[in-house]
């Protein structure tokens, strides 16, 4: 579909050896880019179709692989401080997709590290036409924890993080 | 002599972050609200014997989200709560039943802050529907909508009434401070100042506003990473000559590295500040002599104060305690002593 895809898969298909390990282990060895790419890998299959209702074409299942891409590339890890930045581009010029995206990347990564992590999540520049709304939102915690309270939405990113376990 | 911020207990309970803290202004250093996303708001008491805090009621039940705000009435009698369910609750009685005798809806969706004016007369509250909300009390503690603003462009983080005089002032997701001002103590409040880049303001979401106990001075905190200090001349104010507009004093940048979520003036004109970057700072009024503008400076920085974000910052009310709460993304409210080293 686009050519970020054809150049992803290899690095796909080598990191399916790797073990995930769990929240102490992170605590104590620290975090890699790898690590992230390999939390964030299982909720990139999710199919998008039922949720995104003007995309002209409804036969065409959307993953967020072809959504957005997030790669190894796309995650600085700041070891000392623990704070983690990841940059995702929106291939679809959607503007609640990016969002929602964000959203579901934040959840999932919540839910794999230590609480202490500070993560900040952006939207990689010039991909987004809304580019300052979308990562100031994106990066205001009241905002992202009142919007993960709406049971809706809650739902939706909860399908999307738990997908790989269905 | 240096000074340092101990600490003297930590306070847990709550299941899910705290957003805010409230110390109680009736009860000297001895009664503290909290409020949390377990929605739930805890009242700890400090036992006059042991010195230890201990929670003596757990108001819950009542909020079906989140509850971002609390604010006790000037009396200490009531205690005003706002949540993301979109309602305001009033509560009394917490010596015995803790009882919510009020119910402020209105707002089209997540309430983020309330405040009590000086006399106890008014209530304010803001949202995420852009909207800042004036109550009035009655006598049989029902509360009428006075008023509706809707200047502001964004999401609104927080309003405070103005420590002597019936001015509101809110800041918000817009990046400004708006002053609402009523000419002749009726309802009709109009913005009669914004605050924003142009006038030295801030760049980004602003949070909190704080005022020093005279009210001649106010602090605010931001998103932008940096703490502005404003002044007026509030004697011309409050002597009838109209609204005096607020001048930007001192911008603080390079303290934090993270979101400011909280900054207070306490009554000794210390201003305390938490932020993402889990520290805690202490700033005063630098006091030089020279004829240069007057700059503020960092008293002390109190690093990993907790293990997350800070997200609400309070000093006792009293001048003697020299006591601070913090609130956290880590659960817990913790309370500092501000003590010299001997």
């Amino acid at each position: 579909m686009t050519l970020g895809l054809i150049n992803a898969n290899p690095v796909v298909q080598a990191k399916k050896e790797r073990l995930v390990r769990t929240q102490d282990q992170y605590r104590d060895d620290g975090v890699d880019p790898l690590d992230i790419y390999d939390i964030l890998f299982p909720i990139l299959s999710f199919e998008w179709t039922k949720y995104v209702r003007d995309i002209r074409d409804p036969e065409h299942p959307y993953t967020l692989e072809q959504l957005s891409v997030v790669s190894e590339e796309s995650v600085t890890i700041d070891d000392e401080l623990d704070r983690i930045l990841i940059t995702f581009t929106p291939t679809i010029q959607h503007c609640s997709m990016a969002n929602i995206i964000g959203l579901c990347l934040r959840a999932k990564l919540k839910e794999s590290l230590p609480l202490h992590y500070k993560v900040d999540i952006r939207v990689s520049p010039g991909s987004h036409a809304d580019e300052n709304g979308v990562n100031k939102q994106l990066n205001d915690k009241e905002r992202v924890a009142a919007a993960m309270e709406n049971p809706n939405l809650r739902q939706l990113v909860d399908e999307c993080i738990y997908s790989d376990e269905i | 002599m240096t000074l340092e911020l101990l600490e003297v207990d930590k306070l847990e309970g709550h299941t899910d972050r705290v957003w805010n803290v409230a110390w109680n202004p009736a009860a000297g250093a001895g009664v503290l609200a909290s409020c949390s996303a377990d929605k739930t708001v805890r009242i700890w008491e400090q036992s006059s014997l042991s010195r230890s805090w201990t929670c003596k009621a757990v108001l819950e039940g009542t909020h079906t989200r989140s509850v971002k705000s609390c604010a006790w009435s000037p009396s200490g009698k009531l205690l005003a709560t706002a949540s993301f369910d979109g309602n305001t609750c009033v509560w009394q009685n917490f010596a015995t039943d803790s009882e919510c005798i009020s119910v402020l809806q209105g707002h089209e969706s997540e309430v983020k802050s309330v405040s009590w004016n000086a006399s106890g007369s008014l209530l304010a509250t803001c949202g995420r529907d852009k909207a800042v909300w004036i109550w009035e009390i009655q006598p049989d503690n029902e509360f009428d909508c006075a008023a509706i603003l809707t200047d502001h462009k964004g999401d609104v983080k927080m309003v405070q009434w103005h420590p002597t005089m019936n001015v509101l002032f809110s800041c918000s997701y817009d990046n400004t401070i708006k002053v609402w001002w009523s000419e002749d103590e009726s309802d009709d409040y109009n913005c009669v100042q914004t605050l924003g880049e142009s006038n030295n303001g801030h760049s980004s979401t602003v949070w909190v506003v704080s005022f020093n106990a005279t009210g001649d001075r106010m602090v605010t905190c931001s998103d932008d990473r940096t703490i502005k200090i404003w002044s007026t001349d509030i004697e011309r104010m409050q002597s009838g000559e109209g609204y005096v507009p607020w001048t930007h004093l001192c911008t603080l940048s390079g303290y934090h590295d993270r979101t400011i979520y909280s900054v207070h003036w306490s009554r000794d004109g210390i201003i305390a500040s938490g932020a993402g970057d889990d520290t805690i700072q202490l700033f005063v009024d630098s006091d030089s002599d020279s004829v240069v503008e007057p700059a503020y400076k960092l008293l002390l920085k109190k690093e990993k104060a907790h293990e997350m974000d800070i997200n609400s910052v309070q000093w006792a009310p009293d001048k003697d305690s020299e006591l601070l709460a913090s609130a956290s993304d880590d659960k817990t409210v913790k309370i500092w002593k501000l003590a010299s080293e001997p």
